[in-house]
């Protein structure tokens, strides 16, 4: 088979910017049959596979991208689902930049002008590769034989997903609770209609449902049923908590409690789990002609985008580092920008201020510049002497990340957490408590949907284990 | 999707719901809420429960008709289930060892404060109850409350239920008699909340109250229903609804309350047009 050394990747096709940036359909509409083809055919099957390494759930790369070379589309499927419960959803959302794609032979002589060369668009690939399956294969309706023992799963976002998905397959009787009345975690509430379909979240539970999992929408695990009741009351011999990120952070300047003053999570909800964007919506949700986005990560990312679309005149990021450090999703910056975004990085505000009706009328910012790296080795933003100024907004979107969700923690005995309140699980995402299990954010704090994912399966390998050693 | 076992209009503007909801029910308590939503597109409505059985596993909620959705929600009928129904939320209110405390509820918030004061009553509290309504036609739960109560007062605005005047008349009233409080526990609007601490604070009586912010999950995840209290940011639904009255910024708290106000007017509007009704 003849190798394809054209040096970029097949451009992914998308809604032009200024037509998307007033309407909540997907951004990038995917790869035609033609254009997965030749893009796999970029691959060169090297030897090494760095890319596999840096997947979290490692998934077979190269062998899936061989088939779709070959044009054995639902082969190449069926490679990906031995490793990743959720690809359709992965090939949307992980930053392929940092993962795979970033450490890609194609990609890993960058700079270097005789081969310069884009990494494979193993992102690109993965997400049409899923959405062929789903358009073309019926919907999973082998159960598994069931093995009588049961497993709860505290919530249903890319954690808990995964970690179900895994012990459905090898018999368990799952349970998935959800605090929401819709199942999906984040990837319903937080993650926009337009980068991320929920038919395609919806279509992952259906397939567990299909499986035999039960999914008991309205019930909060700590104050509806406890942990304790899981295990002593209902018969579940294990207990998986990916409950997720919890309560959103504020910076604690002036004014944050101003009409116009909203947490990301909030806009996003309001907008993606209720459904605010849609005419005859009963939620409602503010429209500010002048917003500012204060963070850089993937969340002010989506609500930046949000905010355009909802007829903001002006969306602006501030962010106190530079543009370079942004930790948002490459793709996810370039498609704001080309929407109209505006950046002011190395920015920071200092206080919000209102009007005598206690709206939002504008915020104080000072300018940043980077100092010495900290321990973690980013450069620390520094302010800038006697640079304060004020900026004319009606609407301010904290994105800054969150704290721990208190709930499950308050209710359950013997559940360590550290300082910030993080359940503490080992690598095998075992707890202080036997039999319960715990991964993602609400382990590591806000973190990407794969490592979510990475987590849950690792959780579902350490239930397995555990209930079989307990079984001899 | 849980069943409406009971409907009662308590008046034109106030219903109650028996919901079945065994698992709520088995753990509710004084203090704490649900989120209703009415049906598959509906609001997610937070009510503090003003009930359980934990025997027939059921919980209520007395809910007044303020806007669109608890328009929807009133035209359920008994036998009608609610699509989504889930808590309990929050945290329970602390009662543990009062030995006297007055309540004091204000409109459908009475509904919320007479679990509150019936459990202090059975737990062998000395109770004190001052409830106060706009005009008779709205007036609800006077007898359970008087039935719990050492000392019981009806106010209304308008004079044409028990005494005309204010909470804070009668709560003075009670004061100047001699009474001593260990805490006075008030449920209602803002601003009589506001002003029930305002008068608490001079005689320093310690005081609780539960606040009802606009909020979306009721779980600590979109920080909607944050408030000010003793200076610092606090969430509703994780840390609350229940504040030390002393400490909340209520200016703040009803500025923000009204943050969807001009949205809920349009659903009013429009959903009065649709069910032909008016709202008092």
């Amino acid at each position: 088979m003849a190798f394809n050394m054209r040096k970029d990747k097949n451009p992914m096709p998308c809604q032009e910017p200024n037509v998307r940036n007033k309407n909540f359909l997907e951004v990038a509409t995917g790869y035609t049959e033609e254009m997965a083809i030749d893009e796999a055919k970029r691959c060169l099957n090297c030897k090494n596979k760095p890319c596999v390494d840096k997947c979290p759930v490692h998934i077979n790369i190269p062998a899936f991208i061989a088939k779709v070379a070959e044009g054995d589309f639902e082969g190449a499927f069926q490679i990906i689902y031995q490793s990743s419960s959720l690809p359709a959803v992965c090939g949307r959302v992980c930053p392929q930049e940092s993962q795979c794609e970033g450490k890609c032979t194609r990609n890993i002589q960058r700079g270097n002008p005789k081969i310069d060369s884009e990494a494979v668009g193993i992102g690109r690939l993965e997400r049409f590769v899923a959405d062929y399956h789903n358009s073309h294969a019926a919907a999973a309706s082998e159960k598994p034989a069931t093995n009588g023992h049961k497993v709860a799963i505290i919530g249903s976002g890319p954690a808990g997903l995964s970690c179900a998905g895994d012990l459905v397959k090898l018999g368990y009787e799952i349970t998935i609770f959800e605090a929401l009345h819709l199942a999906g975690g984040v990837l319903v509430y937080g993650i926009p209609e337009f980068r991320l379909p929920k038919t395609i979240v919806q279509k992952e539970v259906d397939n567990l449902v299909a499986q035999g999992v039960k999914v008991e929408t309205n019930v909060v695990i700590g104050k509806t049923i406890t942990i304790d009741e899981l295990m002593d009351e209902m018969g579940f011999e294990a207990v998986f908590i990916g409950s997720g990120a919890g309560l959103p952070k504020f910076m604690g300047i002036p004014g944050e409690n101003y009409k116009g003053v909203f947490s990301a999570n909030e806009i996003l909800t309001r907008t993606n789990l209720m459904k605010a964007y849609k005419e005859d919506s009963r939620t409602p949700i503010f429209h500010g002609h002048k917003v500012a986005v204060v963070g850089g990560g993937n969340v002010a990312m989506d609500a930046c985008r949000v905010a355009k679309r909802l007829g903001a005149e002006e969306v602006y990021i501030i962010y106190r580092r530079g543009l370079e450090e942004l930790p948002a999703r490459k793709e996810e910056v370039e498609h704001a920008m080309e929407e109209g975004i505006i950046f002011k990085t190395l920015t920071n505000p200092t206080a919000i201020l209102g009007d005598e009706q206690g709206n939002v009328r504008a915020i104080t910012v000072v300018d940043m510049e980077l100092g010495e790296p900290d321990e973690a080795g980013r450069r620390r933003p520094i302010v800038k002497e006697g640079s304060e100024h004020e900026m004319e907004m009606d609407c301010v979107i904290m994105s800054l990340g969150t704290n721990p969700n208190p709930l499950i923690k308050s209710t359950t005995e013997g559940l360590d957490t550290n300082k910030h309140g993080c359940i503490i699980a080992d690598e095998n995402g075992a707890t202080s408590r036997p039999g319960v299990f715990a991964g993602g954010d609400a382990v590591t704090g806000a973190a990407t949907v794969i490592l979510a994912m990475g987590a849950g399966k690792t959780g579902a390998a350490s239930i397995d284990a555990y209930i079989k050693a307990k079984a001899q | 999707m849980n069943k409406i076992v009971k409907k009662v209009n308590l008046n034109p503007t106030v219903t109650l719901f028996d919901i079945e909801a065994p698992f709520i029910a088995k753990k509710a308590q004084p203090g704490q809420f649900i989120i209703v939503r009415a049906t598959e597109d509906g609001e997610r409505i937070p009510l503090t429960v003003a009930g359980y059985d934990r025997e027939a596993g059921t919980v209520r909620i007395i809910f007044q008709i303020v806007g669109g959705s608890t328009m929807v929600l009133n035209t359920l009928n008994e036998g009608d289930y609610v699509h989504d129904f889930v808590g309990p939320l929050g945290r329970p209110t602390e009662i543990e060892g009062l030995k006297k405390v007055c309540v004091v509820g204000g409109g459908v918030g009475c509904a919320i404060a007479y679990p509150i004061a019936k459990e202090l009553a059975d737990r062998g509290c000395e109770v004190h109850s001052i409830i106060g309504f706009r005009n008779k036609d709205l007036v609800i739960l006077e007898k359970e409350f008087a039935e719990c109560s050492k000392e019981f007062r009806l106010m209304s605005d308008d004079g044409s239920a028990g005494t005309k005047g204010v909470v804070t008349n009668a709560l003075q009233e009670l004061i100047d008699a001699g009474n001593v409080y260990d805490e006075v526990i008030t449920i209602g609007p803002l601003i009589m909340m506001k002003f029930v601490v305002k008068l608490t604070k001079q005689y320093n009586i310690k005081t609780t109250v539960s606040m009802n912010p606009i909020m979306i999950d009721g779980t600590g995840m979109c920080g909607g229903c944050r408030l000010t209290v003793g200076g610092k940011t606090k969430f509703a639904c994780v840390d609350g609804p229940d504040f030390d009255g002393f400490e909340v910024d209520f200016d703040e708290a009803m500025a923000r309350g009204r943050q969807y106000a001009e949205f809920e007017q349009k659903e009013r509007d429009r959903f009065c047009n649709l069910y032909k009704q008016e709202v008092k």
